[in-house]
């Protein structure tokens, strides 16, 4: 059951995402002041959008955590987390790539790449933190407190573009505040958010399973150990 | 419900053990004052190494004065806070300490105010040997400047503190503790540093006062919340 729902999942995934490719590549025109560069939209705001509500719902599975015990709460947190730092490096380096050719530099300092860098800073230290503890209760534990609190950050990064002057553009979609997009335009960007969703949904899952083979190859470990 | 279960604590007797915690601390930091001594040593040498990155003269040193003068004390702040936990591992001392009467979230509180005296002792002796080093007319605007420094440094205290907990009985520890507090601590320090550098400059306190109150609120609820999951479990 589990092999057909990531199957599914990834025929999903991959078909949206070939359709939408044509769409955004061949039937699109370049944008009016941008040129070609501005299609790099449809990955960096869903990879973001993705990595923003990962960190979210890992904030959730810590608290499901802290508030039972059950450590499979913990394995989604650590998978959803990991899988979202990935979209928001992916977020990070698309917006970079822009950067280069609209701004002519690679990086700016302002609020919002700032804020979110150092997200992307707490989440890997929030990996990091779980290796250099053993015992499995302890590193979720640890984990879950860290992912709490990173939220604020993740919550911060997503207002900073109101709260301070940022050189980063303001929203531009119609969800957030009245649309800044021509009309055809915006609804591939939220085809590519569901594909990539979808194969979002499928890496969580096998890093998942593979967190839980982990322990259970930990505690047979420490059984073998014990005779 | 996190600010009700604040709320509720507040007792005479909580904040009895606040104090006697706070006071221990103070009390062994002022006997061995090994924190201090390298703190303080440690932000000045810092602001010695700074004069070779860039010409400490000149008028451009302004603009970014308030961001030398941050970088300085969070690392100082490092020192301090790595120590806070870290000296109750000999002789067993946190188990005692976590065995006692004391509630987690007292004996947090408490070493945080002692954490927090520290690291402003700190502030206010490294201030003027930076004016001196670099220049800066720091006593146009203290008073503001003074909102600034303990509003900054009560928010890398609470979060140094709560991460010096949870890093104590870890390997890397003295690696972790960095890793871990500069990326939460940096809305709040980017704040700071703008806000230092207006002020050095000859302006006001402006919007930034406000996130750094709920950045300072935020943090002590959710610290005084989880430091009981992060001793005890």
């Amino acid at each position: 059951m589990r092999e057909k729902i990531i199957f599914a999942l990834a025929a999903v995934s991959g078909t949206i995402l070939a359709w939408n490719m044509n769409t955004i590549f061949n039937k699109l025109p370049d944008e009016l002041n941008q040129g070609a560069i501005y299609r790099i939209i449809y990955f960096h705001v869903p990879a973001n959008i993705l990595g923003m509500l990962g960190f979210g719902l890992a904030l959730l599975f810590s608290i499901g955590f802290l508030m039972t015990k059950d450590l499979r709460y913990d394995a989604l947190a650590v998978s959803v987390t990991e899988v979202s730092l990935v979209f928001a490096a992916i977020g990070l380096a698309t917006g970079s790539i822009w950067a280069r050719i609209i701004w002519g530099v690679w990086w700016v300092w302002d609020a919002r790449l700032t804020s979110w860098l150092a997200c992307w800073l707490i989440f890997a230290g929030y990996l990091l933190l779980r290796r250099a503890v053993d015992e499995a209760n302890q590193r979720a534990r640890f984990g879950a407190v860290v992912s709490i609190l990173g939220t604020v950050n993740a919550y911060i990064s997503y207002k900073s573009i109101e709260w301070w002057n940022t050189q980063h553009p303001q929203p531009v979609l119609s969800i957030r505040n009245g649309g800044g997009m021509a009309p055809g335009m915006e609804p591939p960007l939220y085809w590519n958010l569901l594909a990539l969703m979808c194969l979002a949904a499928i890496l969580i899952m096998v890093r998942m399973r593979q967190e839980i083979f982990a322990r259970e190859i930990d505690t047979l470990r420490r059984l073998a150990h014990s005779h | 419900m996190v600010v009700q279960d604040v709320w509720g604590k507040l007792t005479p007797v909580f904040l009895r053990h606040v104090l006697t915690i706070a006071g221990k601390d103070l009390h062994a930091e002022l006997r061995t004052k090994e924190a201090w001594n390298s703190s303080i040593a440690f932000s000045v040498v810092i602001l010695v190494l700074f004069n070779f990155a860039f010409d400490p003269s000149s008028e451009q040193t302004r603009e970014f004065s308030g961001g030398l003068l941050w970088l300085a004390y969070s690392f100082a702040g490092a020192l301090v806070l790595n120590r806070s936990f870290a000296r109750e591992t000999q002789n067993d001392c946190l188990d005692a300490l976590i065995a006692s009467p004391v509630p987690s979230s007292a004996l947090f509180l408490g070493k945080a105010l002692a954490n927090f005296a520290l690291l402003l002792a700190i502030e206010l002796v490294s201030l003027p040997v930076f004016g001196l080093f670099y220049n800066i007319s720091w006593t146009a605007r203290f008073g503001p400047l003074l909102v600034v420094l303990v509003l900054g440094a009560w928010a890398l205290t609470v979060i140094g503190t709560l991460f010096s907990a949870l890093t104590v009985n870890l390997r890397l520890r003295e690696l972790m503790l960095p890793t871990l507090v500069y990326p939460m601590m940096l809305p709040a320090l980017m704040v700071e540093m703008t806000m230092t550098t207006n002020l050095l400059a000859g302006g006001h306190l402006d919007d930034g006062m406000r996130f750094l109150i709920a950045f300072d609120i935020i943090v002590t609820l959710l610290s005084v919340a989880f430091v009981d999951t992060v001793l005890v479990g």
